[in-house]
Order: structure tokens, then C-alpha cells, then sequence
């Protein structure tokens, strides 16, 4: 176990190293440096001491080296707190994360505990009740849920209850509570807010986890196991969610390594639909302005939020399956 | 991964369990076919067929696919409208209803296809256009009308269309129209062409990929396959919307549609390729154990050559099912990017393009035929999901619901 445990940790390490060169590539791509923009914008408003700073900033970032020495210096800037600096919103990227990753984790966290929470019992029902009405439901759900674009679902969302109700939601709080300190009633605003992005995130990868605990439930169903426990006499219910459900659940368990990419993927494009307080909106316009410092550091942070969680549900498979330590089957 | 349609079902694997050499195993309700008294004479691509014929859904999904690319490869001339024209007096126009008979003088109704023209109430108050019908003026949709001219591909000149109407004032927006009074329906037409072919191009790219890189990792095996599987670990394992957003980004702002176009196509292949790498190196590996590789090995054949004209063979169907079921994730994240502001650019119409129109509640609520692209997406999405699994489930002889 302590053996997997470092083999993976390892693998971790060289993943985000991976990712970390990535991002800094995603960095460099635009023609010119940032500086360049930066010197400009400064000097077409008569700012004669914007040639100096910009000059300054070159250097203190490193831009007139070459790509492997610049990196470098990006990612020792990185591991002492310091991810860039953000020429648009003129503070640095760690001062703008600050603000807005509570909310960020908080959404997506919520949106993964309802994607399970829709999807195994939905699931478990449609393998029992194979064919049945409900069986066909979720199949079509699944299959739409898989071909409806998340921004598709957030705009149609917002449209009915525009419709039904007259008002637009958008954003996590109403306007009086947005800078308000956490209260009840907060809380509770933030509630009537928050479950439209959650649903709408958790509806893509509700339908994947559907079809694959179905498919692994319908495999264990048959098994003799089943009948031995049915011949015994166990209740029905007992039986399913003692054994086969048990059984099943473990393939899905790996599955979390997926879904992340998955839900992090769809929260970006909710969030910016829906215009919430969260990092996905400044990760567009960073991109749309061209903030690449600000933009690559938000790319690798996502990033590195997906590695962490494929790590801990690889430990937890392991923890669960012993075979997947030994290396017996593939995870 | 198994999809819920796929496993034993009343259609599919039932006629491969009725396959010539296998045991007719086929429940009493489907009716062996009369090709089974040709045993063994029927090509890989009838068999598949056959099989993929029993699959209601996919056939569905099959017409409705050759009929969406039908209409996306002769945009032009279905178009009633030039995509571009900009009508400032239609901003916004709602959709106009189309009747297709009209009562003649005795009284009698004959077939003459026709809109009304729109007549413009301004609110005084909040200075916003409403349009309500005239019944006055009649549009009368004429077929193969000379209108605005084309290029048919860039081609053959014309100024034939499908449908339209004439006249310098007639209008014909049975769609409605957008912020710019462009015509909603010549629009979508003209989009389906760029959506559905950089799914395909997408593929078509991801597929070189793949089988490159995926079949040398299963055919040589040990380092090489090792450090290809690392590769293909990193990058599923990083959420691809961000990633594609980056490189997206970066695209020189001052690049001409068409390099536009490329490059974003490149971008989505970038990271597609990793699936159809994963399916064709698992092929691999189960096939070089067998004898017919061996054999080929010994008589002498080079690897190419075992690769190309024995090995491929056996799995292509396996891999256009795979295929035809990435190109759904591709038109999905084309659409995304575009949505976002970061894939096509105007003046390049896809469908991702146009919703960027419905952006906005204000909008939606005014003009909620903006949404419409939407429509397509999620019909074309469905329908190549259907036709994918059709095919996978076809592609496996053995009905294996894997």
C-alpha cells in the first residue's frame, strides 16, 4: 500500500510539472509579451514613466529571457505565493483567486455531491426495473443529458423561470446580500441561488454515471451470488444494496477521476452564463483580454484541483479494491 | 463503458446471434432472413449492415444526419436569404407564419404558399418595435426564383435558390430574424455547413492521431506504450474546457476566417485524439496475440504492412463506430468556445456563433427564436450518439455488450 501510495504521489508530482509547462506555454502563445500591451495602453494616455515600469516589470518577470529560464522563474515565483500579475485588473492573479476560490469549490462541491446523489439511486432503479417506464426515463434523460450543451441548459433555466416567474436569476445573491457577511438569511439567498448552476453542472455527468452504474449493476445482477442470497431468502431490497450495489459501486468510484475533468469543464461555462462570482468569468475575460498571466495561472490551478481529486479517489479505490493496489486489474 | 442501449435488447444482438457459422439461436419472434441460406458468403460490411439495420433508432438517426448534411453541403441554394444581408428595418423580426393555401376568387382553395408582410408598431413609451402581421400585403413564395447571387462551393455561379420571394420589398424570414435583421433560418443553414464539418474535420484529424500514435503504442508495446499511456493520462486528466480556452485565446486576433476555422479545428484535436487512441491501442493488443499476425510475422510481412492489411481490417469497424461517436464531443465543445467568444469568429456562421446572440435574458425574452440553434445542436448531438452506439453494437459479431 505505502508503495502504491508514493508510486502515485510521485505520478502526481510529474503531472503537474506536466500541467505547470502547459499553462506556462498557454502563456506564451500570444505574439509580443504582456508588456508590450501594457507599455502601449500606457503610453498612448501620455505616460512617459510606463516605458520604465514596464521595463521594470520585464525583468522582474523575467520576459526578455529565454522560454525554459522564464518558466522556471515562473514556477519559483509560483512555489513562493507569487502566481503573476494581472495587467487588466492591475492587482496581483493571488489577491484576485483570494477572493473568489471559496465560492468556486463551494459550487463545483455542490454540484458533484448532487451529481451522485441524482444519479445512484437513478441508476440503481434503472438496472433493477430494467425496460420499465422508469428505465426508459432515465435512458432518455441520459441521452439528454449528454447532448444538451451546459450553456444550452443554463440559458433555457434562466429563460423558464424568467418566464414562469418574471425575474432573472443570475449571479449566487441577491444584490443586498452580495457583500453582505455570512448570515441565516444569507445562507438562505444563497440557497435559492445556487441550485440552478449546481443542477445545471451536475446534469452532464449525472448522465454518465448513470449509464456506467447501470451497466455494471446489470453485470452483477446475473451473478450466482444473487441467486445464492435470493435462495436463502434474503428480502429483496437487503440483498441488492448488500452485495451487487456494493460491487458496482466500485468501478464507479474510479470514476471520480472523470467526472472532475468533467464538472470543472462545465462549471466554467455555467458560471460565465450565469455570470456567478466565481473564478470561471475572470477566467474568460482574462482570455478574452489576452491577461495571460492571470489566465494561465487560473488554468493551471484548475488543473491541479482535478490531479488532487483524481488522487484522492485513486487512494480511495485502492483503499476499497485490494486489487487495484497489487496490481492485479487494471484501475 | 456500456451504454444502456446496447446490452441485449429486444433489437440488435439477436440477429448477430443468428449469424451464418454461429448456432440460429434467434428468439421465435425474429424471423431467420433469407440471407442466412448463403452461409459464409457475405462481406464483413453486410454483415455489419444487416446487424445495423435492425437498430430502429440508429437508421433514424441516419436519415436525419444525411438529411442535416444535405442541407449543409448545398447551404446556398437552400438559403433563401444571403446570411450577411443586414435589414435595418427588421431588427428582431419574430417568425412569419407560412400558409400554404389561399382562397382564390370563386371561393376555392388552391395551393399558393405565402407570408404576410409585417407592419411595425412603435410603443411611444418605451420606444420598442413590436411587429404584427398585415394582412394587406401578401408575400408569395415562389420555387427556383432568381434572387441574390452565389457561388455554389465557391464555384458555380447561380442565382437560383430552393425557395424565396420577389420583389425589391417582399420579405421571407420564416425564422425571424436577429439583432441585425439577418435572416435566422439562411443563417442556421449556413451553419450547419461550418458545425458539421469541423465535427468532422475535428475527427478526421483526431482519428490520424489516434491510430498513429494509439496503434504504435499497442503494436510496440513496452516503453513506447508506457510513455503514450502517460501522455493520454495527463491530458484526460485535465479538465479540457480551460485547456481548449487557452489555446483558443492565443489565436492572433488578425488571422482570416478560414485560418481561423483550421486552427481551431487543430485545437479540438489536440485533445480529441486521446479516446480513439485508447480504443485502437486496446484492438491492438487483443490482436497481435493472434494467429493470423503471427503468421503474416512469419511469412516475412514488414510492420506496415501487417498493420495496414491485417490488422486494420479488422477492427475499422470498431473504430468508425468509436468515431462517429467523438464527433458529438467535438461539435459540443466547437459550440462552447464559440458560444464563449473563443472559437469561430464572425463573420464565420456556426451554430455556436449564432447563439452567442441569445446570450442575453433581455434578448431571449424578446426573441426567443434566437435559441433555435440550440435545437439543432441538441437534435444533431442525439442523433449521432443513436447512429454511434448503432454502429458499435453492429461492429461486434459476437454481440458482446461491450
Amino acid at each position: 500500500m505505502i508503495q502504491f501510495i508514493v508510486g502515485r504521489l510521485l505520478a502526481m508530482v510529474v503531472m503537474t510539472l506536466a500541467l505547470s509547462f502547459v499553462c506556462f506555454f498557454i502563456i506564451q502563445l500570444p505574439p509580443g509579451d504582456v508588456m508590450t500591451a501594457y507599455a502601449a495602453e500606457l503610453a498612448s494616455s501620455g505616460d512617459s514613466s510606463g516605458m520604465r515600469s514596464a521595463q521594470l516589470l520585464r525583468e522582474r518577470y523575467g520576459l526578455d529571457q529565454p522560454f525554459v529560464v522564464q518558466y522556471l522563474k515562473w514556477v519559483r515565483n509560483i512555489l513562493s505565493g507569487d502566481f503573476g500579475y494581472s495587467f487588466n485588473l492591475k492587482k496581483p492573479v493571488s489577491e484576485v483567486f483570494g477572493s473568489r476560490i471559496g465560492i468556486s469549490l463551494l459550487v463545483e462541491g455542490l454540484a458533484i455531491v448532487v451529481l451522485w446523489a441524482i444519479a445512484i439511486p437513478i441508476g440503481i432503479y434503472s438496472a433493477i426495473r430494467r425496460y420499465s417506464v422508469g428505465d426508459m426515463f432515465a435512458t432518455v434523460f441520459g441521452f439528454i443529458g449528454l447532448a444538451v450543451p451546459n450553456f444550452l441548459l443554463a440559458l433555457l433555466l434562466m429563460y423558464v423561470i424568467y418566464l414562469l416567474t418574471g425575474t432573472a436569476v443570475e449571479g449566487l445573491f441577491s444584490a443586498e446580500y452580495a457583500r453582505a457577511p455570512w448570515s441565516l438569511a444569507r445562507l438562505w439567498d444563497f440557497l435559492t441561488h445556487v441550485w440552478i448552476p449546481v443542477l445545471v453542472i451536475a446534469t452532464g455527468g449525472a448522465a454518465q454515471i448513470i449509464r456506467v452504474l447501470r451497466a455494471n449493476l446489470l453485470d452483477e445482477l446475473d451473478k450466482p451470488y444473487v441467486v445464492t442470497a435470493r435462495a436463502k431468502g434474503l428480502s429483496e431490497r437487503r440483498l441488492i444494496m448488500r452485495y451487487p450495489v456494493r460491487v458496482a459501486m466500485i468501478p464507479l468510484v474510479a470514476t471520480v477521476g472523470w467526472v472532475l475533468p468533467t464538472v470543472i469543464s462545465s462549471s466554467i461555462v455555467t458560471a460565465i452564463v450565469l455570470n456567478l462570482p466565481t473564478l470561471s468569468p475572470i477566467l474568460l475575460r482574462a482570455l478574452l483580454s489576452q491577461d495571460m498571466h492571470l489566465a494561465g495561472a487560473l488554468i493551471l490551478f484548475m488543473g491541479v484541483l482535478t490531479l488532487v481529486g483524481t488522487l484522492v479517489s485513486d487512494l480511495l479505490l485502492a483503499w476499497i479494491d485490494p486489487r487495484i493496489r497489487t496490481g492485479t486489474i487494471d484501475g | 463503458m456500456a451504454s444502456p442501449i446496447n446490452e441485449p435488447s429486444a433489437s440488435g444482438p439477436m440477429t448477430e446471434s443468428s449469424l451464418p457459422g454461429l448456432p440460429a439461436s434467434a428468439p421465435a419472434d425474429t424471423p431467420p432472413s433469407p440471407s442466412l441460406t448463403m452461409q459464409g458468403t457475405e462481406t464483413q460490411f453486410q454483415l455489419v449492415w444487416r446487424a445495423f439495420k435492425a437498430h430502429r433508432l440508429a437508421m433514424v438517426s441516419l436519415y436525419i444526419l444525411i438529411l442535416l448534411y444535405t442541407v449543409a453541403a448545398f447551404a446556398e441554394f437552400l438559403a433563401p436569404n444571403d446570411p450577411h444581408d443586414v435589414n435595418a428595418r427588421y431588427t428582431y423580426a419574430p417568425p412569419q407564419e407560412l400558409n400554404l393555401f389561399e382562397r382564390d376568387e370563386q371561393g376555392d382553395w388552391r395551393f399558393r404558399p405565402h407570408v404576410l408582410g409585417y407592419e411595425v408598431e412603435v410603443d411611444p413609451v418605451a420606444l420598442r418595435r413590436t411587429f404584427v402581421d398585415d394582412p394587406g400585403t401578401k408575400y408569395y413564395i415562389h420555387f427556383l426564383p432568381k434572387t441574390h447571387a452565389y457561388k455554389l462551393w465557391g464555384v458555380i455561379p447561380s442565382e437560383r435558390h430552393l425557395i424565396g420571394v420577389e420583389g425589391r420589398r417582399s420579405v421571407l424570414f420564416l425564422l425571424g430574424t436577429d439583432r441585425l435583421g439577418r435572416d435566422l433560418l439562411s443563417r442556421l443553414i449556413h451553419g450547419a455547413r461550418v458545425t458539421l464539418s469541423i465535427g468532422l474535420a475535428g475527427v478526421a484529424l483526431s482519428l490520424v492521431l489516434g491510430v498513429l500514435i494509439g496503434g504504435a503504442s499497442g503494436y510496440y508495446g513496452g516503453l513506447v506504450d508506457s510513455a503514450i499511456q502517460r501522455v493520454i493520462e495527463f491530458i484526460r486528466s485535465i479538465p479540457p474546457i480551460p485547456l481548449w480556452m487557452g489555446l483558443a485565446a492565443a489565436l492572433p486576433r488578425d488571422w482570416t476566417p478560414l485560418q481561423n476555422y483550421f486552427a481551431i479545428t487543430l485545437i479540438l484535436s489536440l485533445i480529441g485524439w486521446t479516446e480513439l487512441a485508447r480504443v485502437v491501442r486496446s484492438r491492438f493488443l487483443s490482436l497481435k496475440s493472434e494467429d493470423f499476425v503471427a503468421a503474416a510475422r512469419l511469412d516475412g510481412a514488414t510492420d506496415l504492412r501487417i498493420i495496414w492489411r491485417h490488422m486494420l481490417p479488422a477492427f475499422s469497424s470498431h473504430i468508425i463506430a468509436t468515431a462517429t461517436l467523438a464527433i458529438p464531443s467535438m461539435i459540443l465543445a466547437e459550440t462552447s468556445l464559440s458560444f464563449l467568444g473563443l472559437g469561430l469568429q464572425t463573420p464565420i456562421i456556426s451554430w455556436g456563433v449564432l447563439l452567442q446572440e441569445a446570450q442575453n435574458l433581455r434578448v431571449l425574452a424578446d426573441a426567443p427564436w434566437l435559441l433555435l440553434p440550440g435545437l439543432l445542436i441538441v437534435v444533431t448531438i442525439l442523433a449521432m450518439n443513436f447512429l454511434g452506439d448503432g454502429l458499435r453494437d453492429a461492429a461486434d459479431p459476437y454481440g458482446s455488450s461491450r
